[in-house]
């Protein structure tokens, strides 16, 4: 027995020992943490590592669906620049008074149908194919982004009703948190296309996933994306807002498919 | 691969069980070796976090820890601390949806030890702590160390209240779990793949590991 209580109580000692080596430095005052719309994650990702080198300002970047950013937000997550897909959210945030002030534009955003190699389906930009393939039965899944919280799902309800497709598809969608998942649903080839937005369809690893067409802007109301600063964000975070709108900046943006705002 | 959401992820394993293997090893020794009305019930709550959905337990978690909350405001006026979207808040999930998991199998090892030892322990003259030391623990060891083990291993695993009250922050709550659902959503498969082989083989040795060393404890008796 003093053996086995020897043994025990040397491993209950460095049990403890590693729990207390690992204890961490959390306390330490967080970096500039912008939580941005899944929509922006290969353009801002770019622009904030140029920024990031010409400033020497370090950045945290937090991509995912800009309804839960906003819901988050007012819960008093640590975010200090809120990038959003749509500029209601902002406003929304605004009026809670979350907010420096009520923001600015920064790009209109646009969706297409993206269909992955081998799809039966037509990345055809006007839907039609997608009318013949809900009616002869071609399609059996097709992807978009969540209407009530992501943006880009939004639209592409829109674009669906528009097209006259919304009713007869409903048992065909599959909905993603945020378009950036819409978008690996669309290509993993479990679904036969889906609706995404144009600056992830330009980024070259979502690019050589499939085929993507625009659909007509008038379809559904304008992506019109917001960013704003929330209250007490440090010089980093306003530098960084005030850096979107540099030709530097904007010329990735633009690359990415983004359409500048007439400000 | 994402280092900095790997060794964040230790932390957090390694900080839940500093808190919650004290106060898990008397709450599992107290229901072992009592019995009163209502204690079905207080089980019932030790495992109600194994069977609750993630999303239920982390709805409930923000509700009731963020900043609208009376626990919440509670810790920001006094304490000056937040409770949610911080590591800090993660650490208070984490020891909560980890107590069926440390709890259930030391209880029964508790349980498998028989009463007439501790009478034994008793009568030769030993105090409670003592028995509780040198008698009780030893014994129960196996199950403690598979407790230990699988509430490790679990806490790197666990995605869905992690991702409820976090909000994915690099290096405050980004854990490797939401490192490699943040990876595919990047369309970054390679980074994905190898974080998820990692912790595939990080929970398979370790558990594995820990079923041996029972074992051969066991076997030694």
């Amino acid at each position: 027995m003093p053996l086995v209580r020897r043994r025990l109580s040397g491993l209950l000692a460095s049990v403890i020992a590693c729990l207390a080596m690992t204890l961490p430095v959390h306390a330490q005052t967080p970096l500039p943490t912008v939580a941005a719309a899944s929509d922006l994650k290969f353009a801002i990702e770019e622009v904030a590592a140029r920024f990031e080198r010409e400033t020497g300002n370090k950045l945290r970047l937090v991509f995912g669906s800009s309804g839960n950013f906003k819901t988050q937000i007012l819960q008093g997550a640590p975010f200090h620049l809120f990038m959003s897909a749509d500029e209601n959210f902002v406003y929304e945030l605004a009026d809670a008074g979350k907010t420096v002030d009520r923001g600015r534009a920064y790009a209109v955003g646009r969706i297409g149908i993206m269909v992955p190699p081998g799809s039966p389906l037509k990345a055809d930009g006007e839907l039609k194919d997608l009318a013949a393939a809900i009616k002869d039965g071609r399609l059996q899944k097709f992807a978009i982004a969540n209407p009530e919280h992501a943006p880009y799902g939004t639209r592409a309800k829109e674009a669906l009703q528009h097209a006259k497709l919304w009713d007869a598809i409903q048992d065909k969608l599959v909905l993603g948190e945020n378009i950036s998942q819409t978008a690996q649903f669309a290509t993993s080839g479990s679904a036969q296309g889906g609706v995404i937005a144009l600056s992830l369809a330009l980024a070259p690893a979502v690019a050589r996933l499939g085929t993507f067409q625009l659909i007509p802007e008038s379809w559904h109301q304008p992506l019109k994306q917001r960013m704003v600063l929330v209250r007490d964000a440090p010089d980093a975070a306003r530098a960084f807002y005030a850096y979107i709108g540099t030709p530097g900046a904007q010329e990735i943006m633009v690359r990415y498919g983004f359409v500048m705002p007439k400000n | 691969m994402d280092w900095q959401a790997l060794i964040l992820s230790l932390e957090l394993a390694a900080m839940t069980l500093a808190v919650l293997l004290p106060l898990g090893l008397l709450l599992a020794r107290w229901l072992a070796y009592t019995s009163f009305a209502g204690k079905a019930w207080i089980e019932a709550l030790v495992v109600l976090p194994l069977v609750l959905p993630p999303t239920v337990l982390g709805y409930y978690l923000l509700v009731s820890l963020g900043g609208a909350s009376p626990i919440g405001r509670w810790a920001a006026e006094h304490l000056n601390i937040r409770l949610t979207f911080n590591f800090l808040g993660l650490l208070v999930a984490s020891v909560i949806f980890n107590i069926p998991f440390l709890v259930l199998p030391v209880q029964r090892a508790f349980e498998a030890i028989p009463r007439q030892l501790g009478e034994a322990a008793a009568v030769i003259g030993l105090s409670a702590w003592q028995t509780f030391w040198r008698v009780e623990l030893p014994l129960a060891w196996p199950g403690v160390l598979s407790a230990i083990v699988l509430t490790f291993v679990h806490t790197l695993g666990e995605f869905g209240v992690v991702l409820m009250i976090g909000g994915s922050i690099p290096g405050e709550t980004r854990t490797i779990a939401i490192a490699i659902y943040d990876r595919l959503q990047a369309f970054d498969l390679a980074s994905a793949d190898r974080m998820a082989l990692l912790l595939l083989l990080l929970s398979m040795g370790a558990v594995g590991a820990s079923f041996f060393a029972s074992a051969r404890m066991t076997a030694r008796r």
